[in-house]
């Protein structure tokens, strides 16, 4: 347990060290795009009947930021460590393929949720967003920076440059979390769209998300959450045979 | 005896490459052993697959006992390893990386042990500073320190001190003397053939993948029968029988090359035939790297047997 407890707080006081960069500044990005999306549609578009545009946006951005945030966190600690070299000290102890999932897994979930709780608090400040069910919150939070930090350790093992890891978050976490509903509701596209958002594990993540706050949501959050559970556990099936087999990592 | 290594048929190979054909190897607990070899004889990957950082092609592995592929966590608890090239986490003080490096062991509470190392590799100073400000012959101190956090009774050191300075070099063998009389089994590889000389007990020497000899420092070098004589004469004419022996000349000297101690006897004959007087005459016996450049040279995989056996 120790092991694993260690790496888990060395990820973690990674990120705090830089901390400026690592939580703030997306909590500053996050804002920007509230401030101008809310400026320009507050007065057209009604998601839920009865929610104003901006209080519907901002679970959506809150959960963007966790989502790309916990990404972030496996993905380039791993990159890093891998390019510098340094990765060689966990490689050379004793932790199991588990501990060392387990603790990088940990480490984006902490810093997922540290960046949305971060936005989330900020904006109470400036707009009137309840929380309906906090339980429904936390628990698609958890899973889905669970998700992305492990989705962040698959590409961190993979890529062997920086440009690859930004190849595979610009053309692959971007455009889901953009074409996920953060910015819209999904009955507001036409069908073939709405169809297609369908197949996009973001959607139900964000979905659910927001159920939390509005106790209305485009589809049912069992459901939601059943399909975050079952991407989560298939994801980190192929990320432990990843590590067992030292893919890229042990020659 | 405990063997601190056991290597066992070890073949690896990167796709058409063929890193390790078929390497055996034992290394007694206590012994201070260097693997020595050119580059890309297979040394790092030799050292990498003990480490786990490299999974072989096939054949074993075991470090005190402990297979580093079915039992890798004991294995690797037994196992102190300096990389080779000066990796660091910039994040980090120097303080951290050393109580971060204990916990991955499952070491809480190392303070008084890191304290220790800390002293030894004289780092105290700079125990606070971070990784990055450190010069190169320091971090290499720190990679030495993290390989140590766990009191391993294996310590394998590749290359360690490539590239630094002679004084860190002196302070660095001298402490690795230190841990190899408290019990430790020492594995280095290095370049430097003297050191290699001074320090160890056994070597192997690897060659494209081969364990080309395996035997300790002094009989690899009786085993090269060769030794020379350097010569100044009066007159300074080598006699004619001689000159097929000759290696060498230098200003006032002639230097020749005999199959064994033997031979000096005929030379003398030979000399006072030709009244030939000798002003001066030094012996000059073979050292590794003359073994060494033997072995791995034109001799290669052929003179492997007669060593191995």
């Amino acid at each position: 347990m120790t092991g694993f407890l260690t790496l888990l707080y060395k990820e973690l006081l990674r990120f705090w060290k830089v901390g400026f960069q690592t939580v703030f500044a997306p909590m500053v990005s996050t804002l920007l795009y509230l401030m101008i999306f809310s400026h320009v549609l507050e007065a057209q578009v009604e998601a839920f009947p009865g929610v104003a545009y901006t209080a519907f946006l901002i679970p959506g951005l809150v959960m963007m930021a966790v989502l790309q945030n916990a990404f972030a966190n496996s993905s380039s600690s791993l990159i890093q460590s891998k390019i510098t070299g340094n990765l060689v000290f966990v490689l050379l102890s004793p932790l199991s393929y588990r501990e060392i999932f387990f603790a990088y897994v940990l480490a984006s979930v902490v810093r997922g949720l540290a960046v949305g709780l971060g936005v989330y608090l900020v904006t109470v400040g400036f707009f009137d967003v309840a929380v309906a069910s906090f339980p429904w919150v936390f628990l698609f939070a958890f899973m889905g920076s669970a998700l992305l930090g492990a989705i962040g350790i698959i590409a961190g093992i993979w890529a062997d440059k920086f440009d690859q890891l930004a190849a595979f978050q610009n053309f692959v976490i971007l455009p889901l979390t953009f074409l996920s509903g953060v910015f819209y509701s999904l009955h507001s596209l036409p069908p073939f769209w709405q169809q297609l958002s369908h197949l996009n594990p973001f959607f139900y993540m964000i979905d659910g998300f927001r159920y939390g706050f509005f106790n209305a949501s485009d589809i049912s959050p069992y459901i939601s959450l059943g399909i975050v559970v079952v991407c989560f556990v298939a994801v980190s099936w192929v990320t432990l045979r990843m590590l067992k087999s030292g893919y890229k990592i042990r020659h | 005896m405990a063997l601190a290594i056991e290597v066992k048929r070890l073949r690896k190979s990167f796709g058409a490459l063929h890193a390790l054909c078929g390497v055996d190897l034992e290394i007694e607990a206590g012994e201070f052993f260097a693997l020595l070899g050119p580059n890309g004889a297979g040394k790092t990957t030799l050292i990498n697959i003990i480490a786990g950082l490299t999974l072989a092609t096939s054949g074993s592995v075991s470090v005190m006992g402990h297979d580093v592929v079915l039992d890798y966590r004991q294995a690797r608890r037994m196992l102190g390893v300096v990389p080779q090239e000066l990796v660091y986490d910039p994040f980090f003080t120097v303080r951290e990386t050393l109580t971060i490096q204990s916990g991955y062991y499952g070491l809480k509470n190392n303070e008084a042990w890191i304290e220790e190392i800390l002293h030894q590799l004289d780092l105290v100073n700079k125990a606070d500073a971070n990784m990055r400000a450190l010069s190169g012959g320091m971090k290499r101190r720190v990679l030495v320190a993290q390989s140590l956090v766990h009191k391993p009774p294996v310590i394998v050191l590749d290359e360690p001190t490539a590239g630094v300075d002679v004084e860190l070099r002196q302070g660095l063998w001298r402490f690795i003397r230190q841990l190899n009389r408290d019990g430790h089994t020492i594995v280095l590889t290095t370049h430097y053939l003297d050191e290699a000389e001074a320090l160890c007990n056994r070597v192997a020497m690897l060659k494209q993948g081969h364990i080309v000899a395996l035997d300790s420092i002094r009989n690899l070098i009786s085993s090269v029968s060769t030794c020379s004589v350097r010569l100044r004469l009066s007159p300074d004419i080598l006699p004619a029988v001689l000159q097929p022996l000759m290696s060498e000349r230098e200003e006032g000297f002639h230097i020749l090359t005999l199959n064994g101690y033997s031979q000096i006897e005929d030379v003398l004959a030979a000399l006072r035939e030709e009244k030939t007087c000798i002003l001066e005459m030094e012996i000059l016996q073979p050292d590794l790297e003359e073994v060494f450049v033997t072995i791995t040279g034109s001799a290669g995989v052929t003179r492997a047997a007669a060593f191995a056996s």
